[in-house]
């Protein structure tokens, strides 16, 4: 271990062995089963794609943080979960609805709908969000005060929401009016930005299964999202993740809800196409 | 390390301003690169500590190479990164110029695409945040410290 990988090419192949026992060079070998259902954490990447293989945040974590997810009760996120289930028929606003009036049962119309987020919408002109979308109908049809990005209500609502769609396959539009986001996305995930002159790709493309200093580094996807992190002791918001990688590498962030960073999480969920919505995630 | 720098008041400014350049430092604009890469002369005229490079070498607001190299001189810090090769011997491997080449600027030095911050150069990405525009992640000294840290690494 004392010599240096790049300039010993012989003993590459024996550094490949004996790196497991260093760290984890590349995902584990776990399965994700939650409540008896089996949710895949590996799937082939999308052809013409630049990663051969996905796999989910999770198979990155260690074991403790990854049994916290294996289990909705021990889910520190269920207890916001609880409450958004109890907010859908909670009437709000000066028409007098709760989600509940027009949508009835979630379990079966929100079901698929975290999965194809980012989705276009003609009478905006632009992708909703998860968070948008569900303002627009707390303003424009329940007459509701909107709700910011990073409340406690959004967040609830957001990964109740994302649960009904668990263990089933990403399948956001890329084609059509989405090309030109999912492009700009694309763009801004490969620019080196911030006093450290890094990209979203050297870490979470070329680099992800390594470690970085105490992190092991994922491909950054979002399937998961809103996940549950004990860093920040709740949950929070893909674009609250967005925002923290690029302070990290002293970029200025592009605004929470702003154009840039939606489209960014349509490009990023392009990325993770075909990978099982695990919403809420446990991360550390 | 508080022994010399009380005794020159020209580098606690430095430090105070974390990365801004200071009178006998070289800019970076100025440095003189042979074979477009190394760099012989030093950036300041005051030798290297390597007890001062071996913190800034640590340090997750400085160098923080522990991020992404394995250092087995450090034991008492967990978790070293695994981005770059293992520092263990480099002080053997390559000169001083090559060493400085590299850490002021990888990306200039060997590998364009390097995902090595460069610590003493002004060429950073776009979006830097206010705070760090138009200054070096390390000063010129800071730079210099962890040059004479990594020689003893052999
Ligand atoms: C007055 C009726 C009404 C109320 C109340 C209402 N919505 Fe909606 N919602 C709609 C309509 C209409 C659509 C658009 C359906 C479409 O475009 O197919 C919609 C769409 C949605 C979608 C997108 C579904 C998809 O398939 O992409 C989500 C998510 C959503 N609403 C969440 C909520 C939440 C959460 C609440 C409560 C805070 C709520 N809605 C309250 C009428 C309502
Ligand atoms: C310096 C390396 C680095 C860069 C550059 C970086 N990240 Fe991260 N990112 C991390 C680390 C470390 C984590 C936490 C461990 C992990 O999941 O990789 C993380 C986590 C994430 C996660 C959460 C993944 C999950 O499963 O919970 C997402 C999403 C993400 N990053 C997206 C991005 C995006 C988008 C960019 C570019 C704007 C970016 N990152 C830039 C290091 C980086
Ligand atoms: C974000 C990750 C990262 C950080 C932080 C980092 N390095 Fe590196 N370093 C690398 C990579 C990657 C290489 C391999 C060179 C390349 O990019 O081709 C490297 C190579 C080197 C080498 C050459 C080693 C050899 O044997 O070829 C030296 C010396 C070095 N780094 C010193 C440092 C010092 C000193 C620091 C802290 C001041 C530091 N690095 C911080 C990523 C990093």
């Amino acid at each position: 271990m004392t010599q240096n990988p790049l300039r010993v090419p012989a003993l590459i192949a024996g550094l490949a062995l004996l790196l497991p026992l260093a760290g984890q060079a590349g995902p584990d070998e776990n399965v994700l089963t939650i409540e008896d259902q089996t949710i895949g954490t590996d799937v082939p990447g999308p052809e013409g794609g630049p990663l051969d293989h996905l796999y989910s945040g999770w198979r990155f974590r260690t074991a403790e943080t990854q049994s916290l997810q294996t289990d909705d009760f021990e889910n520190p996120a269920f207890t916001a979960v609880d409450q958004a289930e109890e907010l859908w028929s909670t009437v709000d606003g000066a028409a007098e609805k709760s989600c509940e009036s027009c949508h009835d049962d979630a379990a079966t119309s929100m079901k698929g709908v975290r999965a194809a987020m980012p989705k276009w919408n003609a009478e905006l002109g632009k992708p909703h969000t998860l968070e948008t979308q569900v303002n627009q109908c707390r303003t424009d049809r329940m007459q509701a005060d909107p709700w910011k990005w990073e409340s406690g209500q959004m967040l609830g609502m957001t990964a109740y929401i994302g649960l009904q769609s668990r263990g089933m396959p990403v399948a956001v539009q890329t084609d059509g009016p989405m090309e030109s986001w999912i492009a700009k996305g694309k763009e801004i995930y490969y620019e080196r930005v911030g006093q450290l002159d890094m990209a979203c790709s050297n870490c979470h493309e070329a680099n992800y299964g390594k470690m970085i200093r105490a992190d092991h580094l994922s491909q950054g996807q979002i399937n998961g999202f809103p996940v549950y992190r004990l860093k920040w002791a709740g949950l929070g918001s893909i674009h609250r993740r967005f925002k923290g990688c690029m302070s990290n590498i002293r970029a200025e962030p592009y605004k929470v809800g702003s154009d840039e960073f939606i489209a960014l999480e349509a490009y990023v969920a392009s990325r993770g196409a075909g990978l099982s919505v695990e919403t809420p995630s446990v991360r550390n | 390390m508080f022994k010399r720098h009380a005794m020159l008041p020209v580098i606690v400014l430095a430090l105070c301003t974390a990365g801004a350049v200071s009178a006998g430092d070289i800019a970076p604009a100025d440095i003189e690169y042979k074979d477009g890469r190394w760099i012989e002369q030093p950036l300041t005229d005051v030798a290297g500590d390597p007890a001062a490079g071996r913190k800034v070498f640590v340090n997750r607001k400085l160098g923080n190479c522990l991020a992404c190299h394995v250092n087995s001189e450090i034991p008492e810090q967990p978790f070293h990164g695994e981005i770059g090769p293992s520092l263990d011997g480099v002080g053997g491997r390559y000169d001083m110029p090559m060493l400085r080449g590299m850490v002021v600027n990888m990306k200039n030095a060997l590998n364009p695409e390097s995902l090595m911050p460069g610590f003493y150069s002004l060429d950073n990405g776009s979006r830097t945040l206010e705070k760090f525009a138009g200054k070096t992640i390390l000063s010129a000294q800071q730079v210099e410290d962890v040059l004479a840290y990594l020689q003893t690494l052999k």
